[in-house]
């Protein structure tokens, strides 16, 4: 019990400041998870934090539940994943409270108005940051491009066209591996940081 | 409504691959779809929800929660949407803890990235069109267009952090615009 709120208590204290991303929790939880309580080995953290990306979800939260769950199990899993979670969860409803008030407000609507355009510049900018990771070769070119006609023009909802992405990725693998052409995925194991949650 | 809620955002959370803003598409459908919200207001939720601390993605999703029920609909969103993630983690943990290696998994990630990029863009080509960005021309647009180029010009050339984008933009808005 007193290891359950031990993980709990570092996860609750962490997630306030995973401000610009999961990778941003890296240094704190090494720090705390294998230099003070020597739980796990770095190798094991950042073993981890890879294998969070290959999950639907955010990066913070998969890398919780993941510590939580090598430290101490399912319990463990769970105590580190309500920690995470709490802080940011009462922090949105306070500013959800805040904005239910005063969103009608002159100044305020003149903030959000000068606010959207910025938005729309972050979105561009975490497509930027993730172009190199995941626009590999020419497959993978045509794939996005086939995917952005599927959104804009055709209007497919998009679970449907990540669904047809995940599918032609291992199609598309299967057929070269055939052919004996050597593949992208063979030499890029550790660009993770630029794909998964390099912005949430 | 709650049911709704929970079946909308655990769908969501099963298929975030990509995270953050990636995702943010596949909440707007459902938002619009369901007439919660209008695409502009869905803007600014987004744009509260980045400059959060938190996953963007979990974080629209509690925001989202509150403005259709409440304290309820908030909690509901966010344990819907961290259900799937904590499932599949233990599932992944317990039986495939070299999941990541197998080549199949890095074949679909394959395929998914440039998904993912292709989903982004849509997002941010949606938010443009519904907040006046593109189609109009007139002072007013012209000084959007204005504020994103300056935005994306400090994001990727001065490094400038999201959140201080955000602010100053939000202060160039009161500035100009009341």
């Amino acid at each position: 019990m007193k290891l359950l709120f031990q993980i709990f208590m570092i996860f609750f204290k962490l997630s306030p400041i995973t401000f610009g991303g999961g990778y941003a929790m890296i240094p704190v939880i090494e720090r705390e998870v294998v230099e003070k309580k020597h739980w796990l080995k770095q190798e094991e953290v950042t073993d981890l934090f890879a294998l969070s990306g290959s999950i639907p979800g955010a990066i913070a939260i998969n890398s919780a539940a993941f510590i939580g769950y090598r430290i101490a199990g399912v319990l463990g899993a769970i105590a580190a994943t309500i920690g995470v979670m709490i802080p940011t969860f009462f922090i949105i409803v306070m500013l959800s409270i805040f904005y239910l008030f005063f969103s009608d407000h002159p100044k305020v609507e003149a903030a959000f108005e000068g606010i959207r355009p910025a938005v729309v510049a972050l979105i561009v900018f975490a497509a930027y940051k993730m172009r190199k990771g995941a626009v590999v070769d020419k497959t993978t070119f045509a794939a996005a491009g086939c995917a952005l006609v599927m959104l804009l023009v055709l209007r497919l909802h998009p679970v449907l066209v990540i669904s047809a992405g995940a599918v032609s990725g291992i199609f598309l693998i299967g057929i070269q591996d055939r052919l004996g052409i050597e593949t992208k995925i063979d030499d890029h194991e550790q660009q993770l940081d630029y794909f998964m949650g390099a912005d949430i | 409504m709650i049911w709704l809620l929970f079946k909308t955002f655990f769908l969501t959370g099963l298929v975030s691959f990509g995270g953050g803003y990636a995702i943010i598409p596949v909440i707007e459908a459902e938002v619009v779809k369901n007439g919660w919200m209008t695409t502009q207001k869905f803007t600014d939720i987004v744009a509260i929800a980045g400059m959060s601390p938190g996953p963007i993605a979990t974080n629209t999703a509690i925001f989202t929660g509150y403005q259709v029920s409440g304290l309820t609909g908030a909690a509901v969103s966010a344990f819907a949407m961290v259900l799937p993630s904590l499932l599949l983690v233990l599932i992944v943990a317990m039986f495939f803890y070299k999941f990541h290696h197998s080549r199949i998994v890095q074949s679909a990630f394959y395929g998914l990235r440039p998904v993912v990029i292709a989903l982004i863009v849509f997002a941010a080509v949606k938010f443009a069109l519904s907040n006046g960005m593109i189609g109009t021309f007139s002072m007013h647009t012209l000084s959007l267009v204005g504020i994103f180029a300056v935005s994306l010009y400090s994001l990727i050339k001065r490094n400038t952090h999201p959140a201080y984008v955000i602010l100053m933009a939000g202060l160039v808005g009161m500035a100009f615009y009341s």
